[in-house]
């Protein structure tokens, strides 16, 4: 490659997860601009668009909701509907299921009680820009932070889902079998990340941006694979 | 005229927040209550000439906004 990729972060009113983000992609070697959810700019020059963690309006109504219609969402739109790539982090995976670009939604965790705490994830499929660093069955240590983290979709879309190899995360234990135990949020199908069809559009509940540094590390994981998929692609 | 949105989960979502009261209320000795489903009510004041102009406008703001169809379902009233 002969510059460096190009990520842009997007904060809305209430993200906090927006400065880790910037700093977990500057440390894997892209070259990240901050974006202000009222900036309307072209994100042509992007190779990546992040939407990130926290409480955007407060969660207010419901979370994501206000976010997904801030006036740079066109634009994401447009990013995504190009094909190029568009990552959604808890707050950020919220919105862009509010937005349509990924099917299903988030809602209250089934015990009603915000979780903090590290998670286990299988590698449910490789084949992705976001996780063909790894492979199937690949078990990966992410923290999580959520009230609102369980995913839920109608019976019919989760078969597509499956159908589709949509999954690509589920929570799981250390030796990557997945269970009622270990699926603290209650999820359907103890999802955790999921792709759109295309696999431009990637959102899950946990953290990579927070095991990029110091400690588990496995959030490289995600940005090796989508290093690797622009690099590809600049050949 | 005021338009009244109530919302809930849709039936197959699981709504930890009415099981909880639920568990609650028989606990308290209330144990006729078999089911809690907790929604929301959003009220919204708006102009229109007829009902059925503020229930159209107040269902278009429901579509765009205020509802989630993939997990909620919603009713409108309009109120005097």
């Amino acid at each position: 490659m002969k510059s460096a990729p190009k990520a842009a972060v997007i904060t809305f009113p209430g993200s906090n997860c927006d400065s880790d983000c910037v700093y977990g992609l500057e440390i894997m070697g892209f070259e990240v601009t901050a974006l202000w959810h009222k900036d309307k700019p072209s994100l042509a020059e992007y190779d990546l668009v992040v939407l990130p963690g926290g409480f955007s309006y407060g969660d207010y109504l419901r979370c994501g909701a206000i976010a997904a219609l801030a006036p740079i969402q066109e634009q994401v739109h447009k990013h995504a509907e190009q094909g190029k790539l568009v990552l959604g982090i808890c707050n950020g995976f919220q919105i862009l299921c509010e937005m349509g670009l990924l099917p299903g939604g988030l809602v209250r965790n089934q015990k009603m009680k915000f979780l903090s705490t590290d998670v286990c994830l299988k590698v449910e499929n490789e084949d992705s820009p976001w996780t063909s660093a790894s492979q199937r069955g690949d078990v990966w240590k992410l923290p999580i932070a959520h009230g609102d983290g369980r995913f839920v979709c109608e019976e019919k879309e989760l078969a597509t889902i499956k159908d589709k190899g949509q999954v690509l995360l589920r929570y799981c234990d250390a030796k990557g079998n997945v269970s009622k135990e270990f699926n603290l949020n209650g999820a359907t199908d103890a999802i955790a990340g999921i792709k759109n069809v295309r696999g431009n559009v990637f959102g899950l509940m946990p953290h990579p941006e927070r095991a990029t540094d110091l400690r588990s590390g496995d959030g490289r994981f995600i940005w090796k694979s989508i290093l690797s998929t622009l690099g590809e692609k600049a050949v | 005229m005021k338009a009244r949105v109530h919302i809930f989960y849709k039936d197959s979502v699981f709504d930890p927040q009415g099981n909880t009261v639920q568990h609650s209320l028989q606990q308290l000795g209330f144990q006729q209550a078999s089911s809690v489903r907790i929604g929301k009510v959003i009220d919204v004041e708006v102009q229109s000439a007829t009902h059925d102009e503020a229930k159209k406008l107040a269902e278009k703001m429901c579509e765009t906004l205020l509802v989630n169809p993939v997990m909620e379902s919603f009713q409108v009233e309009i109120l005097d």
